[in-house]
């Protein structure tokens, strides 16, 4: 099996402070990788970096097109980029109203998406947007009211229906249960598993919350002052730390 | 006509590495070697504890081994090794041909997927899953037909006891027994090569306790090879074929 990503060397830097830097991991088909780190650790810099929000100062980020060629990502012309932004890749925000249109309805949302992949057919494109509202668990009934109308639970699922109706392949998420409370990230994070499972996406999720990424990641990269301090399986690096910074971050989880 | 029961338990013969009418007694699945264990406390004074030296150990299929030793021994602690939950210092640990100690997370993924099982002593689930799709979800992991899965997972929690009422219901609310009996049908569920089993007979009533024996038979007789911790003395002397104590691995503990 060939990576779907492979992420060469990527620094990113802030004048002269350090972003992230000398990050290099591959991730394959299928595959959901967790990267943690407290606030200002690199994490989200890395992330943007990944999904062209950011460019950085050196390095690859070679993904794998659909004919099954490598490209750079970092260099690909920006309307290439767009396209797979559009297509392969979706990117879920931690703030839901960064990646939704507020003042168009929830089915308009989900559909904006197809339409963007050429999809035209307007009865199509709301059935598509109604399943897709059921999948992540919001009623028919609501699929006229914008997203302002919404609880911060439920634009989050509405937002991650508008990111996975394409079918991308890889999918970027910041934070997706910040800032919600713990009931709705369960619901949240059971929701997110299914459609990984379903879909066999490959992910990368950014987060400081470890619970989060034991139910999620396959595996895990440990980040601090922008350098990745461990990497390796979920399960080994949480219960097994070998870096000093990992051992406090693990130890000072609060037990329920 | 045990054999033919047998046969029809391990419903997804086509994932299972071993045929599980035809095997040979004689291969190992699980080889351990030179392995050894330390802990480094960086943040309380960067202490160093060796937990482990030189240990060896081959499981055969069909052979069931019993991790003896006081607590604190390791017995626990070579079985996370061997899961490839906790890491090893050096040493190998090569489980159906992957060494565990070496291998990229997604092959110890794979291994964990369709080779080896490992039954805790506590079950961790996602909130709202209901109890008939944890049971199944190793099977349908492996790509088992959905309906066949959750037969398999009906069959289990009805050998264990759990009333039909629950499976619908998340586990995270029931009793700490009857989430152990639901770990084990978990744990079951799919036909392992090789398994880990860390006291499945605690705390169990005798008919369950019953139940789980029988359990770890028919793996055997599937020819899973098969590590156990067993407080339970007369468990232990009925599954197990041979013992190893585990204190003879920890530096400064061997007699």
């Amino acid at each position: 099996m060939t990576p779907l990503l492979k992420v060469e060397n990527i620094s990113k830097f802030y004048g002269r402070r350090i972003g992230c830097k000398d990050v290099n991991f591959d991730l394959y088909p299928g595959e959901v990788m967790g990267i943690v780190g407290e606030s200002g650790s690199g994490k989200s810099t890395l992330l943007n970096c990944l999904a062209g929000f950011l460019t950085p100062e050196t390095g690859e980020v070679l993904f794998e097109m659909r004919d099954g060629a490598m490209r750079d990502t970092v260099t690909m012309s920006e309307p290439e980029r767009r396209m797979l932004s559009r297509t392969d890749w979706a990117f879920v925000h931690q703030h839901a109203r960064d990646g939704l249109r507020m003042n168009v309805s929830a089915g308009g949302n989900v559909g904006e998406r197809l339409m963007a992949v050429g999809a035209r057919h307007y009865g199509n494109i709301r059935e598509e947007a109604i399943d897709w509202l059921g999948r992540v668990e919001i009623s028919e009934t609501r699929v006229d009211d914008r997203p302002t109308q919404f609880s911060g639970g439920m634009q989050q699922r509405l937002q991650i229906a508008r990111n996975l109706v394409t079918g991308p392949r890889l999918v970027f998420m910041d934070e997706p249960t910040g800032g919600l409370d713990v009931s709705v990230q369960a619901r949240l994070l059971d929701l997110l598993r299914g459609l990984v499972r379903e879909m066999g996406l490959s992910a990368i999720i950014v987060t400081h919350d470890l619970a989060v990424v034991r139910l999620l990641a396959d595996r895990l990269m440990v980040m601090k002052d922008g350098h990745v301090v461990e990497t390796g399986l979920t399960d080994q690096v949480l219960d097994d730390p070998q870096h000093a910074y990992t051992q406090l971050l693990v130890s000072s989880v609060l037990q329920v | 006509m045990i054999r033919n029961m047998l046969i029809h338990s391990c419903l997804s013969a086509r994932f299972c590495k071993c045929d599980p009418r035809i095997f040979e007694k004689e291969r190992q699945m699980i080889e351990i070697k030179d392995l050894s264990k330390t802990f480094t406390l960086h943040n309380q004074g960067s202490v160093v504890i060796p937990v482990m030296e030189a240990a060896e150990l081959s499981v055969a299929q069909g052979e069931c081994v019993a991790l003896t030793g006081a607590s604190g021994a390791g017995k626990s602690t070579l079985m996370r090794m061997i899961y490839g939950n906790y890491l090893a210092a050096g040493g190998s640990i090569v489980v159906d041909g992957v060494d565990v100690v070496t291998a990229e997370p997604r092959d110890i993924l794979a291994l964990r997927r369709e080779v080896l099982g490992y039954v805790s002593q506590f079950l961790r689930v996602v909130p709202r899953v209901p109890t008939l799709d944890v049971v199944a979800e190793p099977l349908l992991s492996v790509g088992a037909d959905t309906e066949a899965a959750r037969d398999r997972a009906r069959d289990l929690l009805a050998r264990l006891n759990i009333p039909e009422r629950l499976w619908s219901l998340s586990p995270t609310s029931f009793s700490g027994g009857e989430q152990q009996r639901v770990n084990i049908a978990r744990g079951f569920a799919h036909t392992y090569p090789a398994m880990l089993l860390d006291e499945p007979t605690a705390s169990l009533d005798a008919a369950n306790r019953e139940t789980v024996l029988g359990l770890i038979e028919e793996a055997k007789a599937r020819g899973a090879a098969i590590i156990g911790i067993f407080h339970d003395e007369a468990a232990r002397d009925r599954v197990c074929d041979r013992e190893i104590d585990v204190s003879v691995f920890t530096p400064g503990m061997a007699a």
